[in-house]
């Protein structure tokens, strides 16, 4: 992608097996190379690998510098099949079943640079700072003054003068400054036509030859643009993604896996949050964020109940509906079905309000289901954290 | 009184002849909306079968509103023809009324469109913007009021509160929570939860401030951004009225999008912990549970001496 927008980037081949690396090494033809672990992540030069199975550490740091083929062979049979913990990871890690060889870079010097979606001036954000190749939060937090901001619309795009004043702000001179607006300027088209919602480069290095490289990158695109290109789907790669929020996205479903023990089904992202908010409040903690959306129907439910289900921790369910669109009634009916299916054997606690909210307990409380029924979030966050004993004094 | 709509607001929709746009006019309209016309290109000159009446169908927003006089429109299309709708709208409003109100329901706009749209209506300040990804405005009246938008109006009751949100049904918690200690709502207005959005919440409390009938304020943020932030920064030197607070989202862990494209902890920012605490900073009376708002707008109300202990 970037190779395409015509900002230069390293040789490099994507390899999955110490073989591939190998053979990449040998057509690279360049006798240092970068040896990368692949994961959907940041922090992973300072990251550490480690033995899934013993929890040995295997290597540290999880991009390398190979200076012979032996070398290669080494980082990458320690990188592959290991467990890469990183800032970013959490301490369970992340597999890495992906490489990316590359030549290795001539650096005079290493900069960051940053584009996104500004939302407190609705525009574009071009961030730059000559501290490249490290922890840029920590630079932000240390040192503000060090990061450099440029803002520019989508439909101008970055012009030579904004790239130009970013250039200066990095200490870039004569061809070397020529070379980063260029760059700039694509950079900035390739965010606006592929959709991106960031494009972090760190570093970005002035070669010895003078130009601009982007020497290691992380893009993200916007999920809401995904119909503009197909093409995304051919780069995906799922195993790098949750499988059960992936799951739940199909059937409609806007889910998110926590560490706690208490299931949540609700109507809305921000009443999903609150009631999340209140089980811990009443110290309890959630396992999930779920949100079954306004066109939830029987079918997306009984899902909804089965993905809840299947997270072992799970020892309670709170399902918080404030009918609008959707009728209580008809959550109710599903909530019967759904437990029938999934042999639900946790406690459940259902709150309903808003359209047919009685009707709808009225059909939970003549069904032979052992059900609790509330009419407000805080009785539904209590009786649920009380269920399962977890009450704070 | 309530803000920028009100019984006798004439309204448009576009994306009329779609599932979604026939069935909530047609809500709209038992509501009370006075529901003009729409909009559905290649649709011009169908009719539209709503509660007692039918409305005309246009092929473009221009021969709508000068058809129909209306003052505001309501959007309803897929998400790839939100942004182009928007854009028509405020153009049409723009050059025909000098102004006009657009609540854009949909959800899924990609978020560089929404740059885009924002830049665009920043053009033209005669025209605001509410939402994307957001239930809508209501203002109860005596009997039903203007409703443009998605949420449940039987719910709603004239009040005194005004009601600001990002989210949904999380409003509707906010609303059921002011009925619960028997205060009803001017208007309701939800901004939605998308990263780059139309009508923020210094604009609502800005027009809440002015006016008359509003006497206090329950605000509705969640995780990510700051805006809540920035409006309780600007509440503190040019809001007078009792306001009422609660985010959403204490407990998501950071880098995880919670279902709103903008409820997102990102690089440590946006927090609720930063968000209550900027609140109370300010002044506002916080909820820590959503089912504590009315306890709190009532304490709000007490103190400013709006109601009796």
């Amino acid at each position: 992608m970037f190779r395409e927008s015509g900002v230069r980037v390293q040789q490099g081949e994507h390899c999955t097996t110490v073989e591939q690396a190998l053979s990449a090494y040998d057509s690279l033809g360049s006798e240092i190379v970068a040896v990368k672990s692949q994961i959907h992540a940041g922090g992973r030069g300072k990251g550490n690998l480690y033995c899934p199975n013993s929890g040995d550490l295997i290597l540290e740091g999880g991009v390398k510098v190979a200076f012979s083929r032996e070398e290669v062979e080494e980082y990458a049979s320690k990188i592959l099949g290991h467990k890469l913990v990183t800032k970013q990871t959490g301490p369970s890690g992340k597999m890495v079943s992906n490489l990316y060889v590359e030549s290795g870079c001539d650096i005079a010097h290493e900069f960051y640079l940053a584009l996104l979606i500004d939302r407190e001036t609705e525009s574009l954000l071009m961030m730059g700072s000559t501290e490249g190749g490290v922890d840029i939060e920590e630079v932000a937090e240390k040192t503000p003054e060090a990061i450099h901001k440029e803002w520019f619309q989508p439909s101008m795009g970055l012009d030579e003068e904004k790239a130009g004043s970013m250039a200066d702000s990095l200490g870039l001179k004569g061809p070397s400054r020529d070379s980063f607006v260029e760059m700039a300027g694509r950079l900035a088209s390739m965010f606006v036509d592929k959709d991106c919602s960031m494009i972090e480069i760190n570093p970005l290095v002035l070669s010895g030859d003078g130009t601009m490289v982007a020497l290691d990158a992380k893009v993200s695109f916007d999920d809401n643009a995904s119909f503009r290109h197909p093409w995304w789907h051919e780069i995906r790669d799922i195993s790098e993604e949750s499988e059960v929020e992936v799951r739940a996205h199909e059937q409609g479903l806007s889910y998110v896996d926590l560490d706690g023990n208490i299931g949540c089904l609700v109507n809305g992202a921000g009443l999903a949050m609150a009631t999340m908010d209140v089980i811990k409040m009443y110290g309890g903690e959630p396992a999930n964020f779920l949100d079954i959306g306004g066109g939830a129907d029987s079918e997306s439910i009984t899902a909804a109940f089965g993905i809840i289900l299947e997270d072992p921790s799970i020892e309670g369910i709170l399902v918080n509906i404030f009918g609008g669109i959707i009728r209580c009634d008809m959550v109710a009916r599903s909530i019967i079905e759904a437990s029938k299916e999934t042999g639900l054997e946790v406690p459940l606690v259902v709150r309903f309000s808003g359209t047919n909210h009685e009707e709808g307990r009225i059909v939970l409380d003549e069904s032979d289901l052992d059900v609790v029924t509330v009419s407000t979030l805080g009785a539904a966050g209590e009786a649920i954290v009380g269920a399962i004993g977890g009450l704070l004094e | 009184m309530s803000i920028w709509i009100n019984e006798e607001t004439k309204v448009l929709v576009q994306g009329i002849t779609g599932s979604q746009g026939t069935f909530h006019s047609t809500r709209m309209v038992e509501y009370g909306t006075d529901i003009v016309g729409g909009v559905t290109p290649g649709k011009g000159g169908s009719t539209v079968t709503l509660p007692g009446r039918d409305v005309p169908v246009f092929d473009s927003m221009s021969e709508a509103i000068s058809d129909t006089g209306a003052t505001a429109s309501v959007i309803y299309v897929p998400a790839r023809f939100a942004a182009p709708a928007i854009i028509e709208a405020a153009d049409a409003f723009h050059e025909i009324n000098g102004g006009g109100l657009i609540i854009c329901i949909t959800e899924g706009i990609p978020t560089l469109d929404m740059v885009r749209v924002v830049a665009h209506i920043e053009q033209k300040d005669d025209v605001r913007l509410i939402g994307p990804n957001c239930p809508g405005i209501i203002s109860p009246g005596e009997e039903g009021g203007c409703k443009i938008g998605i949420m449940p109006g039987y719910i709603h009751s004239k009040g005194r509160i005004g009601i600001i949100s990002k989210s949904g049904t999380l409003t509707y918690e906010a609303v059921a929570q002011t009925m619960s200690v028997g205060e009803g709502q001017t208007t309701c207005v939800g901004i939605g939860g998308d990263p780059v959005n139309g009508t923020g919440f210094i604009d609502c409390l800005a027009a809440f401030e002015d006016d008359p009938d509003t006497e206090a304020v329950v605000m509705i943020g969640e995780i990510g951004g700051t805006a809540e932030e920035e409006a309780a920064e600007w509440a503190k030197s040019n809001f007078s009225k009792p306001l009422v607070g609660f985010v959403a989202g204490a407990t998501a862990p950071p880098g995880k999008r919670m279902g709103h494209a903008g409820a997102i902890i990102s690089g440590g920012k946006g927090t609720a912990e930063e968000k209550f605490a900027a609140f109370e900073e300010a002044g506002i009376h916080i909820a820590r549970d959503p089912s504590k708002i009315g306890d709190a707008l009532l304490e709000a109300l007490v103190e400013a001496g709006l109601r009796e202990p």
